[in-house]
């Protein structure tokens, strides 16, 4: 459990758009690194080329090497499907499966793999919603469709959901900007339990969540609109918020621009 | 170490491992430890990739099938035929050595009652539309567009009755007017029935029309909604009045598909079997190219003729007039799709 | 008079909104009681067809066989019978049609959204499914009369009408397919890839069960559609009074069939036949219909 994660050389493309160009970076285990930077600069998209999730859009392409303990995720001999069961992900919205009650979505993930045991899927329902902080509010009405939630329980429903498939990885893509400030506290703390266990990267707009929850952050800006995104530096949060190496990174977080 | 071959992986070259394991149907159920299903998985995927991929391709090549097999069938009898297809009057298809079968007179009641339907059911379909989408309270607009789209749920055979046994006695007075004060125009001269007592052209058109109304209806509305509402806001707070707001702005961006949707009801009413059938067929006399002719169209030929369908020749010669009315229908809907799918990106 | 005073009286300050002239004003009536006509001028159709459908074909229809008997043995002027015959071909050949048709219409629909997407393949497809949707019924009879009758040899049969009938079921399954596939957020297959899951799998067990109340309602309103048919029964099926069980031999009833076929008695008891079958199968096509709302209603994405 909890494993590293190396990006070497990474360069994205939408089509004929360079999305991304020349990332390298690492990511420690069990901590929390986040990535900031202004709109359009690519960090979202670097996210989800870690578990292979950014090929699900037509025309995308990857270029380099994403390792995990050493593995490139890539490799020609990799699946996909492997990569992604391995390296989970968190949504912006929360995306609870509508025909689905909250017990099978939680497990959904297992199930859909084959598990049929009911006993094990009610195990791993109930610690995988405890490990989300969400057991005590839903446990008398496992049955009811997701979608009946709040908001911010759906997106904790999302995360546990993402936990249940025992993976490495955690990835998060901006899973506040849709809540409201009591939620967004829950998810935080949520967070800083689970990087005991597992390794996660959170993409986020707000500045003050990335110093509140990470442990390194790694900034990304873009030249101008239509040039690839690049990461400008990757440090440990406390020196970036207080004495970052490069004047980009300073201009961004003291609000001069972006 | 950049390497472009990374990108863009095919499941097929991914895992060459895959391809030799046996095809035969893998087990749905996929193994309970998720590190190594990865070949279950890849044959999953690529059996239903090359299942959906390959329905596609059969709706494609069943298209292809019906023209050909049309074409087949057709071609021995059109070769036997002692009379021109395109031009001859006569249709004796009944004995195999001696066809004699042209497709004028069809094609010529076929055209007119389509055409009959068009000029009546067009302005009233542009009607309901913007009743619908513009007019009508907001409230009323979806159960009034289901009461339209009703029209659509009741069977040809039915509307064949209604038009044949109950409409014609009650319209037959207006196609006596028509008859009596424009008689000088050779569309409203005499048919080859009285004018007074039969059905003809004129009742297949009306009936036709009311048939193809919600099929026109139906794409004007869709697209007269999708008129931009800051275009209509537009026009409003210019103090237009709400005729103006529809001929400056829903018109112009819907045109195209009320064309298009027009289209498509043509392709319905050349298509109509049934309901002529019943209507229009009281007489065998040839007919006088006047809107009060009966006799046959393409489809309603073929119908009647179902009876002497014995002998491939004789089969041969009403598939060869399919195979006009399937290439008519062909080039009308598709043709339709084309203008519908340039409404809202024409100019102005 | 007071008013006339009144009038003179006041000031002559502009008033305070703009006049709109009397042509706009009329023109604008003038438009808006047109579009209003021309909705009431369809819903005359379609009540008087209702009427005509009631006033005639309820009283056979009311008889204590209409739904037990057939027709078989009566003659000419004989009142009475059923349309047990005609239900029993219609049902039957109608549902064989849906369910070959379903799976390859759903299937396709899948092709055109989740694999297709852009491709040339799909274009094509989506081109040749609008061409299908607008191909006669009589062309759909023609084209299995040519396939399945002189090419293959089989007899005239229920199962040739049920063959027709998937040409212009097929259509419809794919639009509705299509609409409700396309309806389905991408969130939740990225939800699906995300938690390891292949893509089969997520349209198998995610996209479809979240898109299949739009589903079956459409292949519901697409049966109500094929039920009226009739043209392609005229060339592919003989008309059998009496009841036939076999889709594969023998001729078989149908309601439309019925109802072509009773017209050329010319009696009285043939009129109400005729007119009994039609309303038969208006009743049994609203059914459907019925039916198309009630699975929405009960199929749809539970939130609560």
């Amino acid at each position: 459990m909890a494993k590293r994660l190396d990006i070497q050389d990474l360069n994205l493309h939408y089509g004929k758009f360079h999305a991304v160009q020349d990332v390298s970076l690492q990511v420690h285990a069990r901590g929390v690194t986040a990535f900031i930077g202004p709109s359009g600069c690519g960090k979202s998209t670097v996210l989800r080329a870690l578990n292979r999730m950014h090929e699900v859009i037509a025309g995308a392409r990857v270029e380099g090497k994403v390792l995990l303990d050493g593995e490139d995720v890539y490799a020609s001999n990799v699946d996909p499907v492997q990569v992604r069961r391995t390296i989970g992900m968190v949504f912006q919205r929360a995306n609870p499966f509508p025909t689905m009650s909250i017990r099978d979505n939680v497990v959904a993930g297992l199930k859909l793999a084959g598990e049929k045991n009911k006993k094990h899927l009610d195990e791993v329902a109930e610690r995988s919603l405890r490990s989300a902080n969400l057991w005590e509010e839903v446990k008398d009405r496992l049955n009811k469709p997701g979608g009946s939630l709040s908001g911010g329980q759906q997106q904790r429903l999302c995360i546990a959901r993402a936990v249940a498939v025992q993976p490495d990885v955690l990835l998060m893509d901006e899973p506040c900007s849709a809540l409201d400030p009591i939620s967004t506290l829950a998810i935080e703390d949520l967070i800083a339990e689970l990087k005991k266990d597992y390794t996660i990267v959170i993409v986020t707009h707000n500045m003050q969540q990335a110093a509140r929850v990470s442990d390194q952050t790694a900034f990304f800006n873009l030249r101008a609109v239509g040039e690839p995104g690049q990461l400008v530096e990757i440090e440990e949060t406390g020196k970036i918020f207080s004495n970052p190496n490069q004047k980009a990174t300073e201009d961004y977080i003291s609000g001069r621009f972006g | 170490m950049t390497d472009s071959t990374k990108s863009e992986r095919h499941p097929a070259d991914a895992e060459p491992g895959a391809a030799a394991a046996p095809s035969g149907p893998q087990d749905p159920k996929t193994p309970a430890e998720p590190r190594s299903d990865s070949k279950v998985v890849r044959i999953g995927d690529r059996v239903f990739h090359s299942v959906a991929t390959g329905s596609g391709v059969f709706v494609i090549a069943l298209i292809a099938a019906i023209g050909l097999f049309l074409l087949i069938r057709a071609i021995p009898s059109l070769q036997a035929n002692e009379v021109s297809f395109l031009f001859s009057r006569e249709w004796q298809a009944g004995d195999p050595d001696n066809l004699r079968f042209g497709i004028i007179d069809l094609a010529w009641i076929t055209v007119a009652s389509s055409l009959v339907a068009l000029v009546l059911a067009m302005p009233t379909a542009f009607g309901i539309s913007l009743f619908l989408t513009q007019y009508a309270p907001r409230s009323l607009a979806r159960p009034f567009a289901y009461v339209v789209d009703l029209l659509a749920a009741v069977p040809s055979v039915i509307y064949g009755l209604w038009g044949f046994l109950v409409l014609t006695p009650v319209i037959s007075p207006v196609a006596v007017w028509l008859n009596t004060n424009l008689g000088w125009i050779p569309l409203f001269a005499d048919g080859n029935i009285p004018v007074g007592t039969g059905s003809n052209v004129f009742v297949a058109g009306i009936v036709l029309a009311v048939m193809i109304l919600p099929i026109i209806t139906g794409v004007t509305r869709e697209v007269f909604e999708r008129t931009p509402t800051v275009q209509i806001e537009g026009a409003l707070a210019l103090g237009a009045t709400k005729w103006e707001v529809v001929r400056t702005t829903v018109w112009p961006f819907g045109r195209n598909g009320f064309i298009g949707g027009s289209m498509l009801g043509l392709g319905r009413a050349l298509g109509e079997t049934v309901a002529l059938t019943v209507i229009l067929s009281a007489t065998q006399e040839a007919p006088s190219y006047s809107i009060f002719d009966a006799g046959a169209t393409f489809a309603s030929k073929i119908a009647l003729g179902s009876a002497e369908f014995n002998n491939n020749m004789t089969v041969g010669a009403y598939i060869s007039a399919g195979l006009v009315l399937f290439v008519t229908t062909f080039a009308v809907n598709a043709l339709a799709r084309w203008i519908e799918g340039r409404s809202g990106k024409g100019k102005e | 008079m007071r008013t006339d005073t009144a009038d003179v009286e006041r000031p002559a300050t502009a008033p305070t909104f703009q006049h709109i002239g009397i042509g706009r004003r009329l023109k604008n009536h003038t438009a808006t009681g047109l579009f209003t006509v021309s909705f009431l001028v369809a819903v005359v159709p379609l009540l008087w067809v209702l009427y005509t459908l009631l006033s005639r074909g309820l009283v056979p229809m009311l008889s204590a066989d209409w739904w037990s008997h057939s027709f078989y043995g009566l003659l000419p002027n004989d009142f009475g019978g059923g349309i047990y015959h005609a239900l029993v071909g219609t049902i039957e050949q109608s549902f064989v049609a849906a369910v070959i048709s379903v799976p390859l219409g759903v299937t396709v629909g899948v092709f055109l959204i989740e694999y297709g997407k852009d491709s040339r393949l799909a274009s094509t497809a989506t081109f040749m499914v609008d061409i299908l949707s607008g191909l006669p019924s009589i062309v759909a009879g023609l084209f299995v009369y040519a396939l399945w009758i002189t090419t293959f040899g089989f007899p005239k049969s229920g199962f040739a009408v049920a063959l027709s009938l998937v040409l212009l079921m097929l259509p419809l399954v794919v639009r509705t397919t299509e609409t409700m596939l396309r309806i389905v957020p991408d969130d939740l297959r990225e939800a699906s890839y995300a938690l390891g899951v292949p893509k089969w799998k997520t349209i198998l067990k995610v996209v479809l069960p979240t898109s299949l109340s739009g589903i079956l309602t459409g292949v519901m309103l697409g049966l109500a559609r094929i039920m009226g048919e009739t043209a392609p029964l005229l060339i592919l099926v003989g008309y059998a009074r009496s009841i036939n069980f076999n889709l594969f031999s023998g001729p078989m009833a149908s309601l439309p069939l019925t109802i072509y076929t009773e017209r050329k008695t010319p009696t009285e008891a043939g009129d109400a036949r005729m007119w009994g079958a039609a309303l038969t199968l208006v009743l049994v096509i609203m059914l459907i219909n019925l039916l198309a709302t009630l699975i929405s209603r009960l199929f749809a994405v539970k939130t609560k």
